[in-house]
């Protein structure tokens, strides 16, 4: 088969733990299935810089936390088929997300992580990008086609939407998505 | 004084139940799981999560079946796209109220709200986050009150007032900015009333009313209130 003919996959790392990924890499000797099916294109387990054109399926980690990571969704937006938020932090806000109910939390995350609790140097670091006000969900920025809640959600699940969306058949979450 | 016999129909399945019989009964009765949240049995029926609507033949509205007595010669349906629909929707309203982010809750399957989302679909809220931060109380020795969790089915306070008999636990404020409060929005642990039996953290179908350093899935019992009144019944 020629790489031309394969499913263009790429997978992106906002605002998370990397859990999900580590389920992603979990679907053990599936994976190896997956491999011949799927090109990857992007993701943060290799070395390619920008996100490339025409993607088919790409799947999001992580809630959108700061402008660079907004951007590069939007971005991936524009240049995929089907953009899947993967797992709590990207379909929720999930743990990024609990700083949205403290007033002005960017500032006061920043204060807590670089300034109160430094041992040493405590000074607010200019050259990282800028948070935004919340740390907010996928679908609150770009529109989202599909979702696999969980935290993370299980390695079986994955394989299960991208198996079914790779034969085109629906996907249908009832009985399968632990939306916590 | 004789009570009446009620005939209707329940998809499609004729049945007959006494007079005075909610839908909800009368489908239970007779083997239709039609789902629920706030309802519990032993307590009052509240009708504030409207998990068990159905509809009914001849008319546009949609009914909760847990405070609707049925009627003669009523058609109920308890399955139909729309439901499903609209039920998928009253579990995305109750999720967007409050955030919902239960460290726990995510691996110990015992919450009824997760298991609703689960089985009916729910993937994700569409409605805009609120991102509420609301004040947990955790005074009392060992009950905590996380009302970052509540979903406001007043289980806690129906089993507090009517089996155990004390109404420790109300609401304060309206609509999504109510909030559960003890005695007259009192620390926990400056309650009066409260005897520390329990039973509201046993009907809490989330995580929030807990038992301090006891798994939710011990602390629940969904059958305490039943339990309680068939022993005070018992000459
Ligand atoms: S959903 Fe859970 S596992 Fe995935 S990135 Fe967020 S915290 Fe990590
Ligand atoms: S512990 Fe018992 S008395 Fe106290 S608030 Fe809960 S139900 Fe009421
Ligand atoms: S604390 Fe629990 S039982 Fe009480 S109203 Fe909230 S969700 Fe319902």
């Amino acid at each position: 088969m020629t790489s031309t003919s394969k499913v263009r996959v790429a997978t992106v790392w906002l605002s998370g733990c990397s859990g999900c990924h580590m389920s992603f890499l979990d679907q053990d000797e599936a994976l190896i299935d997956l491999a011949q099916q799927i090109q990857l294109v992007y993701s943060p387990i290799m070395d390619v810089k920008v996100f490339p054109e025409n993607v088919d399926v790409t799947l999001i980690e992580g809630a959108v936390a700061n402008e660079d990571q907004e951007e590069l969704l939007k971005f991936a937006r524009e240049r995929t088929k089907i953009l899947i938020s993967l797992g709590d932090c990207a379909v929720t806000g999930n743990v990024p997300g609990l700083r949205n109910g403290i007033t002005n939390s960017a500032d006061a995350v920043l204060k807590r992580a670089f300034v109160e609790t430094a041992d040493m140097n405590p000074q607010i670091p200019t050259d990282v990008p800028t948070l935004l006000p919340k740390a907010l969900p996928l679908h609150e920025v770009v529109k989202v086609d599909f979702y696999i809640p969980g935290c993370p959600p299980p390695a079986d699940l994955i394989n299960w939407v991208i198996s079914r969306l790779m034969r085109g058949l629906p996907v249908n979450m009832e009985g399968r998505s632990k939306f916590g | 004084m004789t009570v009446g016999t009620v005939k209707l129909k329940i998809d499609n399945v004729e049945v007959a139940v006494p007079e005075g019989t909610t839908i909800l009964e009368a489908a239970k009765s007779n083997g239709i799981d039609i789902p629920t949240l706030c309802n519990l049995e032993g307590l009052s029926g509240y009708g504030g999560c409207r998990l068990c609507m159905v509809e009914i033949h001849g008319s546009p509205k949609l009914f909760a079946a847990c405070v609707t007595p049925v009627g003669m010669g009523m058609e109920v349906i308890t399955q139909s796209d729309k439901l499903r629909e609209y039920r998928k929707m009253a579990i995305q309203f109750i999720l967007s109220e409050r955030t919902h982010i239960c460290a726990v809750c995510v691996a110990n399957n015992a919450c009824e709200l997760q298991k609703l989302a689960n089985d009916l679909g729910v993937d994700h809220v569409m409605f805009e986050r609120e991102w509420t931060r609301l004040p947990v109380d955790s005074t009392h020795d060992f009950l905590v009150l996380d009302r970052n969790r509540c979903i406001l089915c007043t289980r806690c306070l129906r089993v507090c007032d009517e089996i155990e008999g004390v109404h420790t636990l109300d609401l304060k404020m309206r609509g999504k900015d109510a909030q559960v409060i003890i005695d007259l929005d009192e620390d926990w642990a400056n309650s009066s009333s409260c005897t520390s039996c329990r039973k509201c953290a046993k009907v809490c179908p989330v995580g929030a009313i807990y038992v301090e350093s006891v798994a939710l899935e011990e602390t629940k019992d969904k059958g305490i209130a039943e339990f309680v009144l068939s022993r005070r019944n018992r000459k």
